[in-house]
């Protein structure tokens, strides 16, 4: 198992006023995406564990992505990774971040 | 000897063997040897289902030194009996098509030079070469029936059988068919019996493989994702009416969104009307939705038989009630009266040419080259051909533009465990390359292809200028891989505010309708129930 941290800043709060969200499963090919309101307001971080090594190049592409489309502001990303391709990560984390913001 | 002189001969020696027109199975092979000559040109039904496996079999049951250096010419080298020949010594030329099944031994055999290939074709390539400079001598075909006069009836799969007696029986060839049975009236007559010589009744039904069956419990979520985009990003835009679709998950994802999303966006009636296809299971609920108002068909598919002659509205059906499909007519159709192809591929360059050759197959053309180009010859207008012209610029006066067809591309950005879509160069350009092919095994040129769907994104080509805005538009979808992560954002960013590239966002697809519950039917179980039971899928696609 391995585990990478990543912290950006962001120009703005996430919208919408939900506490916390989760989605997605930890299955192989999959991913589970735990988002909570707990940061300041101008900061996202985001906590990846999974059980394939030698991807950090990517992981970060995906999450500084990630923070410039949505911008995530105050929210801490928790992600237990079941070998998801970073297509996935991405879809997940994209549905994730609308469901703090209210989404269906 | 003249060919009339031969075909006598031929005619003479088969009837030694033959009662009237009818041979038994366990004399096939005696009647091959009674009938070939050495370096005869012999096509044996090999087509992209149906197989003349009986015959097969009973042509590499042939004695060498009485029948060799055969010229085979056969759109589907499928079977193991066809690659045996060569190494026998029966056979030493080939021409064909598509070899998916058996490409990791015919690249090996190329290599060792145990065959020696003439070219490899595309279906209507080699279709009309059998009328031009590779007419079959002898021609081994397969059909469901048999009368004792030699009318053949195909069943539903009729695919290539009437294009190659067709070449053979009106150019001097012998026509010899293997039947599942042999019976006193066909249901239809599907090739006249007066075009065939001899019938051998088969051993055991000839083989037909399930291809297009694509079970949506294993559609994902990411493949719905691009499914919506493509659907409000492309077939609403152009108004796509009449098309046709590959065969992997990704389209099968289109045909199962069609009754949900594509009527959530008042689509129904004014997209994916008319088809080019092979009956898709996938695509009955749209079917059953009132979305799809004609279908012709290539070949037929395993299980669909019932639902097909219940279905006579919408597919081509005849007097006996069972579909009648013709690879050649289909592929002329999906060629010339088919605005839009979408299919998927393995490699992807930043020219945008693809491929599905890898370095130890070669798994040959089949109809996707012709399904994915832009036909030269083609002159009727409709909305989608000209708005394409219209997108792609070119001649000033629009009375002078030559119309586009679409040609969409649907791939996720990485394959089966993490290989990549796009790259630096296909394996295919490689591998022309290390064996010296005259030219490398492109399945779509790159200046065919008018749309790039991924995960990430619509790149649409037809938009960009010049080349490099075409890399990067292709860099600017191609997510997370090497040539993904190669772009030049600043221009991808300029190309997306152009709408060359376009992000979901952009589309205002919302990620959180990507789910499953999107799709009309989500098991193998719901498609039988939709067809009202009619669908009866192979034991294999049983899970439930």
């Amino acid at each position: 198992m391995e585990r990478l941290s990543y912290g950006h800043d962001t120009d703005a709060p996430l919208g919408g006023d939900r506490a916390d969200a989760i989605h997605g499963v930890v299955a192989s090919g999959n991913l589970e995406v735990l988002m909570e309101r707990v940061l300041p307001a101008g900061r996202c971080e985001v906590e990846i564990a999974t059980p394939l090594s030698g991807y950090e190049e990517v992981w970060a592409a995906v999450v500084s992505d990630f923070v410039e489309r949505v911008q995530p502001g105050g929210v801490r990303v928790s992600i237990n990774d079941g070998g998801a391709q970073p297509d996935t990560v991405m879809l997940r984390l994209l549905q994730a971040a609308r469901l703090m913001e209210g989404g269906r | 000897m003249s060919a009339a002189d031969i075909l006598t001969a031929r005619r003479e020696a088969g009837a030694k063997i033959a009662s009237g027109k009818m041979v038994a199975a366990g004399d096939a092979t005696r009647l091959l040897e009674a009938v070939l000559r050495p370096g005869d040109r012999v096509c044996i039904e090999g087509d992209n289902q149906k197989q003349a496996d009986c015959l097969a079999r009973a042509l590499a049951g042939c004695d060498p030194d009485r029948v060799n250096g055969l010229h085979m010419v056969q759109s589907g080298v499928v079977l193991p009996e066809h690659l045996d020949i060569f190494e026998i010594g029966i056979a030493e030329r080939l021409d064909y098509s598509y070899s998916g099944p058996q490409g990791a031994r015919i690249a090996r055999m190329m290599g060792q030079g145990a065959l020696k290939v003439g070219a490899v074709h595309t279906y209507l390539e080699l279709f009309a070469r059998y009328f031009v400079d590779l007419t079959p001598q002898v021609a081994l075909v397969v059909a469901v029936s048999a009368d004792r006069d030699g009318n053949l009836y195909t069943g539903p799969n009729t695919e290539d059988t009437p294009t190659v007696v067709e070449a053979t029986a009106f150019k001097q060839g012998l026509v010899i068919a293997q039947v599942n049975e042999v019976v006193d009236r066909v249901p239809r007559v599907d090739i006249p019996g007066d075009w065939v010589d001899f019938i051998v009744e088969a051993d055991r039904p000839f083989h037909v493989e399930p291809l297009f069956t694509r079970d949506p419990g294993a559609v994902t979520e990411t493949q719905i994702l691009m499914a919506m985009m493509a659907l409000k990003g492309i077939y609403a835009e152009y108004g796509v009416r009449r098309l046709n679709h590959g065969i992997g998950f990704g389209t099968a994802a289109i045909e199962l969104i069609l009754p949900t999303y594509g009527e959530r966006l008042g689509l129904k009636g004014k997209v994916a009307t008319h088809w080019a296809l092979n009956p898709h299971p996938s695509l009955i609920p749209a079917i059953e939705a009132g979305w799809v108002e004609q279908v012709h068909c290539f070949g037929s598919e395993v299980g669909m038989e019932g639902y097909l002659a219940a279905r006579p509205d919408i597919f081509f059906i005849g007097p006996d009630g069972s579909l009648r499909s013709n690879r050649a007519f289909c592929q002329t159709a999906g060629l010339y009266a088919c605005d839009m192809f979408i299919g998927s591929t393995l490699q992807i360059d930043l020219a945008g040419n693809s491929s599905t050759v890898t370095t130890s197959r070669v798994a040959g053309f089949g109809g996707a080259p012709n399904m994915g180009s832009d036909p030269h010859g083609r002159r009727h207008p409709s909305e989608p051909w000209l708005k394409g012209a219209a997108e792609a610029g070119g001649a000033t006066d629009p009375l002078l533009r030559r119309g586009r067809k679409l040609v969409v591309q649907l791939v996720e950005t990485f394959g089966d465990k993490m290989v990549p879509t796009f790259v630096e160069e296909l394996d295919a350009v490689r591998l022309a390359r290390e064996t010296g092919l005259d030219l490398a095994p492109v399945m779509i040129y790159g200046d065919d292809v008018t749309h790039i769907v991924t995960e990430e994104g619509i790149a649409n080509l037809l938009l960009c200028r010049d080349a490099e805005e075409r890399e990067q538009a292709i860099r600017g979808v191609a997510g997370y891989t090497e040539i993904g992560r190669g772009r030049d954002r600043g221009m991808v960013a300029k190309l997306r505010e152009r709408g060359v590239i376009r992000r979901p966002e952009d589309l205002e697809i919302d990620p959180l309708d990507a789910t499953r519950s999107l799709l009309a039917a989500r098991s193998m179980r719901d498609l039988v129930r939709m067809s009202g039971g009619l669908y009866d899928p192979p034991a294999r696609f049983r899970n439930w």
